[in-house]
């Protein structure tokens, strides 16, 4: 075993302090240490992408970086984007156009999501499926997930517009 | 899965990171996006006792377009590449190539220094940079110094970097002509099954540049100067396409894998070249 570090993490805008091995992947911190447990383990091989999380503003595979890696960092996973009050409008509509089917994959789908919409608020079906490519879905087949996509990005770029 | 226990070096300087692998040898190892790495890790595939992560290292997230070079710094990752217009515009190759690489959240974390450092003949950069005629520049207790992307692979994991070296910046001389970055994978995330990187100068319809590299089809990424030599002073028509192929097919030398039998990854490595050439040279 080796040494405990002090770590710090900013976790959907609370700050978390404690000791840990480096070696602890942050997915293992999300879940177990902090409770956070919408972050899923999939294949914990970079694959499945279940384990996405946003850290300092990039989607990133929670199971391949290491706890020490991520001290110091601002990280968002779904719990940060809504609540069942007030969903986020990619979880809004996930739920209205069946994103979904067993659900595991989806914390990190949306998650995900809400970073491809940043950068490019109006994708077309092809850049959808490009930006998702990250995360395995095997239920669905995936044509509802880009619907759900494409809905919350009309949804969202029409609430931006009535702001403005 | 848990990897084997570490120390954590988060360095604020080379000086820093030279003085714990000057200490540790080869137990201890530089990570930058850690996409490779940790994976590996997790497996026990990789035992590192002491990691350093480069971090926090400063100099080295710079993409600098010149007039006839452009650098990279060891950092620079996929996502900083595909998101570049300038560079993209100067050496459209690399965006077209980085964008083939592994899936949009891998991208935010690996680097060029990592994909090309690893000695992975599975990664896409090696033999790009091959092609590109790139030059590495390594830093160690010695100072710095520059080793050529084509003699950097000695076989798979082996380069020509020193166990206490880091390699710092990628320079490219400004590409000129089409370009192509071919590949053929399994699936989104896999490595390639073959891929192929094509650079070609046209002038009045006849080739008078050519320089090719091919991906995962040998234990090191291979330039195939035979393969670029076939094409020039031709106008890229079908004898000189086989003939290029032909010249690619003997300077690879794949192995059988899950990705197939070694009869297949040579026929895939000629559809590949010949779909890179043809597209190259309709750019050029």
């Amino acid at each position: 075993m080796s040494k405990k570090m002090h770590i710090k993490l900013n976790v959907n805008g609370k700050d978390e302090e404690f000791l840990a091995e480096p070696r602890e992947l942050l997915i293992y911190t999300l879940r177990e240490r902090l409770n956070i447990t919408g972050p899923h383990i999939g294949c914990e091989t970079s694959h499945c992408g279940a384990c996405t999380v946003t850290i300092n503003g990039k989607s990133v595979k929670s199971c391949t970086m290491f706890v020490a890696q991520a001290d110091g960092a601002a990280v968002t996973t779904i719990e940060g984007l809504g609540d069942p009050d007030n969903l986020h409008p990619l979880q809004e509509a996930f739920k209205e156009h069946h994103g979904l089917q067993c659900g595991y994959c989806t914390p990190g789908m949306i998650t995900r999501a809400t970073k491809l919409l940043e950068e490019n608020p109006n994708p077309t079906e092809e850049e959808i499926r490009f930006g998702m490519a990250g995360n395995i879905c095997r239920c669905t087949g995936y044509q509802n997930i880009v619907k759900s996509i494409q809905a919350a990005a009309s949804e969202m770029n029409a609430a931006k517009e009535a702001a403005e | 899965m848990i990897p084997a226990a570490f120390e954590y070096y988060r360095p604020k300087d080379m000086a820093g990171v030279l003085a714990v692998l000057e200490e540790h040898g080869d137990d201890a190892r530089v990570m930058a996006g850690g996409h490779s790495l940790i994976p590996m890790m997790k497996l026990r595939m990789a035992d590192v006792p002491h990691l350093i992560d480069l971090q926090d290292v400063g100099g080295m997230s710079d993409i600098e377009v010149g007039t006839d070079m452009i650098r990279l710094g060891a950092l620079v990752t996929q996502a900083d590449i595909i998101d570049h217009a300038e560079l993209s515009n100067a050496a459209p190759i690399l965006r077209e190539a980085a964008l083939q690489i592994a899936d949009p959240q891998v991208r935010y974390m690996g680097t060029v220094g990592g994909n090309v450092a690893n000695g992975d003949p599975g990664n896409d950069m090696p033999g790009l940079t091959q092609c590109l005629n790139a030059i590495f520049t390594v830093v160690g207790p010695n100072g710095e110094r520059d080793i050529p992307a084509r003699a950097f692979y000695e076989a798979a994991y082996v380069t020509a970097r020193e166990d206490e070296e880091v390699l710092t910046h990628v320079a490219i001389p400004m590409p000129n002509g089409g370009y192509a970055y071919e590949k053929q994978k399994r699936k989104i995330g896999d490595y390639a099954t073959a891929a192929a990187a094509v650079q070609i100068v046209k002038d009045g319809g006849i080739c008078v540049s050519a320089s090719i590299a091919m991906t995962n089809l040998s234990d090191t990424p291979v330039y195939s100067e035979a393969a670029g030599e076939a094409l020039l002073g031709t106008s890229v028509d079908a004898a000189a396409l086989d003939a290029s192929v032909a010249a690619m097919l003997g300077d690879i030398e794949p192995t059988e894998d899950n990705r197939g039998p070694v009869a297949f990854k040579n026929h895939v490595a000629g559809v590949i070249l010949r779909r890179a050439i043809l597209t190259a040279w309709s750019r050029a």
